[in-house]
């Protein structure tokens, strides 16, 4: 792992002139400015993709299987929610206020946010060696007993003392897993779901077996996205939530101990 | 430490009007090449230019999937629409004999149009998906004349951007760019499932745009206008749809 500052330059005074020039405490960075940016954008984006998907599935509280579905077909399953149609037979007595158009407005919009934020983050990694420093684990790390370390660690009643300089093991795993396959299959659900997109790549949601199978994922998809920002919370909170906190906003951290 | 900022402000600087620059550019292209939607405007209007942008870019001439015979939706379903018209129930009493289609606006010869008439073009069917912003959807088969063939038949003007589409029901209206108006899925329709076009699925005739969701396919169709003036037509967003919260390009 990664201990030294190097990993942990700013990208904006990563030129070799600069590097001289930092101040002591600029040396303590734990995130760059790419990283913090583009967490925090893409935390934005993500809870307003939560909330108007939310939004979006009240107009049709129903999931199918296969390539078509609707009221006069027999669900895979159905949220226990009132709808914001009266199409749909919910055994409420009551149809909720339609907010789709606004909802889908700013599921795009923020979605249109988030992949352009990931594609930074992506680029920037991959220039800056965030990605190949930072998330992807050393081969000594990749075993079943320093995972069981850190999941031992975790589960111990008094948490903290962990080294916050860099991620460990699971975290990297976690992280990469939700970078690099939750994150595309969100996306690609998504787009599978675009009429216009299937015209010009039809494998987009043929593939996934149909757009409303592709419109079930997105939705499984976006439960085990929320899983992860809850554990994510959870973990940050109980490592020290000030402390990362700190790191993720201003980019520093306290020297010395670590823990709060 | 002066030395640092100093140079950081004249990077920020220029890093800023080379953005800016970037972005007039990008406008100034994106307005010449016709990527810029009539609701560009607004607080959703980044996120509603970027996608009619690039699905425009990516979906010119692409086609919309077509289905086989049996996948077609054993019961179609027939979405619940506001009660008719006084107007569209004499038509419906007299067995839409009288019902026209008028297109007129930027073309050569205005026109009007029988269902008869409609019938008696050279006919197009495609199995298709319905797809609802909702979330549901059903498969049909749709027949209908293309509507680029209604649109030479008028002499629709070269500089024209826009088909504008209305119901004989009030408030309900919508536009489709020439792109769309000229692909050859985009169908001035009267039948389904080898039968007449049901009242439930927007008989006598409706449009059909598999490529957008389907708000965009107007039911009860009974005049469209050719022009190259959103601002002309209600708030100037061009359809009903944007003034309702609503998009008005429907691909996604």
């Amino acid at each position: 792992m990664s201990t030294t500052e190097s990993a942990h330059v700013p990208l904006e005074t990563s030129s070799p002139a600069s590097v001289a020039e930092i101040p002591v405490a600029m040396a303590q960075t734990r995130h760059s400015l790419l990283v913090r940016l583009t967490h925090w954008i893409i935390t934005l984006s993500f809870f307003a993709l939560l909330l108007s998907g939310a939004e979006i599935i009240v107009s049709h509280p129903r999931f199918y299987w296969g390539e078509t579905g609707n009221v006069l077909t027999e669900p895979l399953f159905k949220i226990p929610i009132p709808a914001s149609r009266n199409l749909v037979p919910t055994g409420y007595g009551y149809v909720l206020p339609d907010q789709n158009g606004w909802s889908r407005a700013l599921h795009f919009q923020s979605a249109w946010l988030l992949v352009l934020m990931g594609l930074l983050y992506m680029i920037g990694g991959i220039v800056s060696g965030h990605l190949r420093k930072d998330l992807l684990p050393g081969i000594r790390d990749l075993s079943w007993q320093s995972l069981v370390d850190v999941i031992t660690h975790h589960l111990r009643i008094a948490p903290g003392g962990q080294d916050a300089s860099s991620y460990n093991v699971l975290q990297r795993v976690t992280y990469l897993f939700v970078i690099f396959i939750l994150f595309p299959l969100v996306i690609w659900t998504g787009l599978a779901m675009s009429p216009a997109f299937d015209s010009a790549i039809p494998a987009t949601v043929n593939l996934l077996g149909g757009r409303q199978s592709a419109r079930t994922l997105h939705f499984f998809v976006s439960i085990a996205l929320v899983i992860f920002l809850m554990v994510h919370v959870v973990m940050v909170w109980r490592e020290g939530f000030k402390c990362r906190m700190r790191a993720m906003i201003t980019g520093r951290t306290a020297t010395g101990k670590e823990r709060i | 430490m002066s030395k640092l900022s100093r140079r950081k402000m004249i990077v920020t600087g220029l890093t800023a009007t080379a953005g800016a620059s970037a972005l007039s550019l990008a406008a100034h292209l994106a307005q010449k090449y016709g990527l810029v939607p009539p609701d560009h405007g607004g607080l959703y209007g980044p996120g509603e230019t970027l996608t009619y942008a690039s699905m425009r870019l990516l979906t010119r001439h692409s086609l919309a999937r077509e289905f086989s015979r049996n996948q077609i939706s054993q019961r179609p379903l027939q979405n619940e629409v506001a009660p008719f018209s006084e107007e569209f129930k004499r038509h419906q009493a007299a067995k839409f004999v009288d019902w026209r289609l008028v297109v007129d606006g930027m073309v050569e010869r205005p026109m009007s149009f029988s269902v008869d008439q409609l019938k008696s073009y050279p006919s197009h069917s495609q199995i298709t998906e319905v797809v609802c912003e909702e979330g549901w959807s059903y498969i049909a088969e749709w027949n209908g004349v293309p509507l680029s063939y209604i649109l030479d038949l008028v002499g629709a003007h070269p500089q024209a951007k826009y088909a504008f589409y209305f119901s004989i029901e009030p408030d309900w209206w919508e536009s489709m760019d020439m792109a769309d108006a000229m692909h050859s899925q985009t169908i001035v329709t009267y039948g389904m499932n080898g039968d007449e076009l049901p009242v439930g699925n927007g008989g006598p005739i409706r449009i059909r745009l598999p490529r957008q969701l389907g708000y965009k396919s107007v039911k009860f169709l009974n005049r469209l206008v050719v022009t190259d003036d959103v601002k002309k037509f209600g708030k100037g967003l061009g359809s009903v749809s944007p003034e309702t919260g609503y998009a008005w390009y429907a691909g996604i």
